[in-house]
């Protein structure tokens, strides 16, 4: 097993004929995620590389049985473009674009949410499972078949921990970047639960960065949820003040969003937090291997 | 992007939300002349992006041309540091209103919770003081009600609320429809956080806003042209290089110029050039899809500032093609006098083609490195003792 994204995964990109977006698509496919379709308004009926072009996700669905949307849209038909992917019926909507307005994204999840459509992103590299499917911009080949899950805000810091997991000969059940806006559609503690209910993982990893609150919910939640060994990076210990405004940001979570905040909430909880990516690899290999 | 207290009072005044008058003033005799204008007593308020103006000396009350000119004098040109230490921040502009006769200071806001997916009001009776210890201290004293994001925030909506804070009754309705109107300047503009310490109820019995901190999603920025320029651009030179460029980069005190792709990894990289003892100058995101030119212009940047003795590239290529990051290090080489050591560490897609394009070019002064951590000692001592 994994999560997410798996061998059932069939995909629909909106903005597949684009520049990043066929490139990506493309790659994806070339791993073996099997492309079902791509959607550009106005390109219905075109294709890329034999994979056919529709006007709509909806289309893709209902011709394709596509069930997994991948948005590669500019940001700012970004958020209209993942509303349409809610509504058109597939499962799974993993948004890539980055830069989409907090506001609009505030709307979309909680349409996400009431549609029941697990939302990934924006500004996410996607999601990879190792052996399985590649949705998204995540270079598969630094990632092996394993158990250890990943779950990252960052994208290439994501990388460059599952390259030193490979390095030291281990490899993951899948790799989920969550993204770092303010407004994601899967939070750490939603990927967390998944990976806590999937066999195959058996330790999970979590990098998480300055700002907002998800690593000091996160780490509530594995004191509550989670049965599996979880090991934490957090970057961005030098990242400077910079300007603060009103105070209203750390009253919300009584937290002050900083690296030393979210690492001092995990080890109160009993999650061990590396100091670098290569010591957070180091101390996930451990842990595996008892 | 933050904006300063009379660009925020300027917003507020044109969703209805009441304001003293006043004028912006650069120069102390325009201050004066603003002064004179506006009618004495007035306020001079330094317009800086940090809180705690008040208590540095930033803010002052005029009662006639003579203080109006010697408090001008006194803030203008002022550094003016936050209550945490951060800045300094100088001061450019000054705000003059007309002098408001207090009965009553309250604190209101309407902020992005990230954790909940949704907009926070925030009511409070205790206002013109720090009002994150009044949560700390006294939290009932501040009531938090989040915003159902499935229909608008009316002040009918909004004042349960202000009930709980437990308000003067008689301004009670006013101060809810301040909060629906907040809520409205969030919708409209973009604005993922907007305080406003103190609301003051006028002797009058009006409900004004004396104060306003505003932030406008730079993600939204293409919605609202104005406020974007409007917004104070940075005095430093790098910083104000890299935004005309549209890299996004932070000024630091070290000597390590530093170029990451993504603010994950770019954050990561400062923080182990840290610990191999380093002292990083900068944060540089060259971001997802770094094309060759971006590269050109990241090393402009970074190597006009003058403290700067050696630089790390640290790439792992996903959305990035590390192909595209070798080339633009060949193509900056022959433009720019690199009179610096470079290490450069490639890994991702495309690296292999990307270290090949690097061999081929034996560029003078480029090191390559495998891992982040080597790359990272390499810079360091390369870099020699900061300062």
């Amino acid at each position: 097993m994994s999560i997410v994204v798996d061998n059932e995964t069939k995909l629909v990109v909106s903005g597949l004929t684009g520049r990043e977006g066929s490139f990506h698509g493309l790659r994806n496919r070339a791993y073996g995620t099997y492309l079902a379709a791509g959607v550009t308004p106005g390109k219905g009926g075109q294709d890329v590389e034999g994979v056919p072009v529709f006007d709509s996700i909806a289309e893709a669905v209902e011709k394709e049985g596509a069930n997994t949307s991948m948005i590669f849209v500019p940001a700012r038909f970004a958020a209209p473009a993942i509303d349409e992917a809610i509504e058109s019926g597939v499962q799974t909507v993993i948004a890539i674009t980055e830069g989409i307005p907090v506001l609009d994204m505030l709307k979309t999840y909680w349409k996400a949410k009431e549609a029941g459509v697990r939302l990934i992103g924006p500004n996410c590299p996607g999601v990879l499972s190792p052996g399985k499917a590649n949705v998204g911009i995540i270079p598969a080949q630094f990632f092996d078949p394993g158990p250890i899950g990943v779950v990252s805000k960052s994208g290439t810091l994501t990388y460059q921990i599952g390259n030193e997991l490979k390095q030291a000969g281990e490899g993951n059940s899948s790799i989920v970047g969550i993204g770092g806006d303010p407004i994601i559609g899967s939070d750490f503690i939603d990927i967390l639960g998944l990976y806590e209910a999937d066999p195959e993982t058996e330790l999970i990893v979590m990098v998480g960065e300055i700002g907002g609150d998800a690593e000091e919910r996160a780490a509530e939640f594995i004191a509550a949820e989670i049965s599996k060994p979880v090991v934490a990076y957090i970057a961005g210990f030098t990242a400077p003040p910079g300007k603060q405004m009103g105070h209203a940001g750390a009253i919300i979570s009584g937290s002050s969003g900083t690296a030393q905040a979210k690492k001092d909430a995990l080890e109160a909880k009993g999650v061990r937090v590396g100091e670098s990516p290569t010591e957070t690899a180091k101390i996930a290999v451990e842990v595996l291997r008892g | 992007m933050d904006l300063l207290e009379y660009q925020g009072k300027q917003l507020f005044a044109e969703h209805g939300i009441a304001v003293p008058s006043g004028e912006v003033a650069a120069t102390v005799d325009d201050a004066v002349a603003a002064a004179d204008r506006i009618g004495y007593p007035c306020a001079i308020k330094a317009q800086v992006l940090i809180g705690g103006r008040g208590k540095a000396g930033g803010i002052k009350i005029a009662a006639d041309a003579e203080e109006a000119r010697a408090h001008a004098e006194a803030i203008i040109g002022m550094d003016i540091y936050g209550p945490r230490g951060e800045g300094p921040f100088r001061v450019e502009q000054v705000w003059v209103e007309g002098g408001s006769d207090i009965a009553s200071e309250y604190y209101a806001s309407v902020i992005l919770d990230r954790g909940e997916k949704k907009l926070l009001a925030m009511v409070s009776a205790k206002g013109g003081m720090d009002i994150e210890a009044v949560a700390e201290e006294d939290p009932e004293a501040l009531v938090r009600r989040h915003v159902d994001p499935s229909r608008p925030f009316t002040a009918a909506e909004a004042r349960p609320i202000v009930d709980a804070a437990g308000l003067d009754e008689d301004v009670r309705d006013e101060v809810a429809e301040v909060l629906a109107k907040l809520a409205e300047v969030a919708a409209g503009e973009d604005a993922t956080l907007i305080e406003v310490n103190p609301l003051i109820v006028t002797a009058g019995r009006e409900v004004v806003a004396l104060d306003a901190k505003v932030t406008i999603d730079g993600n939204a920025t293409f919605r609202h042209q104005e406020l974007a320029e409007a917004a104070e651009t940075s005095d430093d030179p790098q910083e104000a290089m890299a935004k005309e460029k549209g890299l996004i980069y932070v000024k630091l005190d070290g000597n390590v110029g530093i170029l990451a792709n993504g603010a994950g990894l770019c954050m990561s990289t400062l923080d182990v050039v840290a610990q191999a003892g380093g002292a990083p100058a900068n944060f540089l995101d060259a971001g997802g899809g770094s094309k060759a030119e971006a590269i050109v212009d990241a090393l402009t940047v970074i190597t006009s500032d003058e403290k700067v003795t050696a630089i790390l590239f640290n790439i792992f290529g996903g959305i990035t093609r590390c192909d595209e990051i070798a080339n633009g290090i060949v193509t900056a080489s022959g433009q720019i006098d690199l009179e610096v050591p470079l290490v450069v560490r490639l890994d991702g897609t495309n690296s292999e083609e990307g270290l090949r394009i690097l061999a081929e070019a034996s560029l003078p002064n480029l090191h390559q490195e495998t891992t982040m951590l080597d790359a990272a000692r390499r810079v360091v001592e390369l870099a020699g003792a900061s300062g």
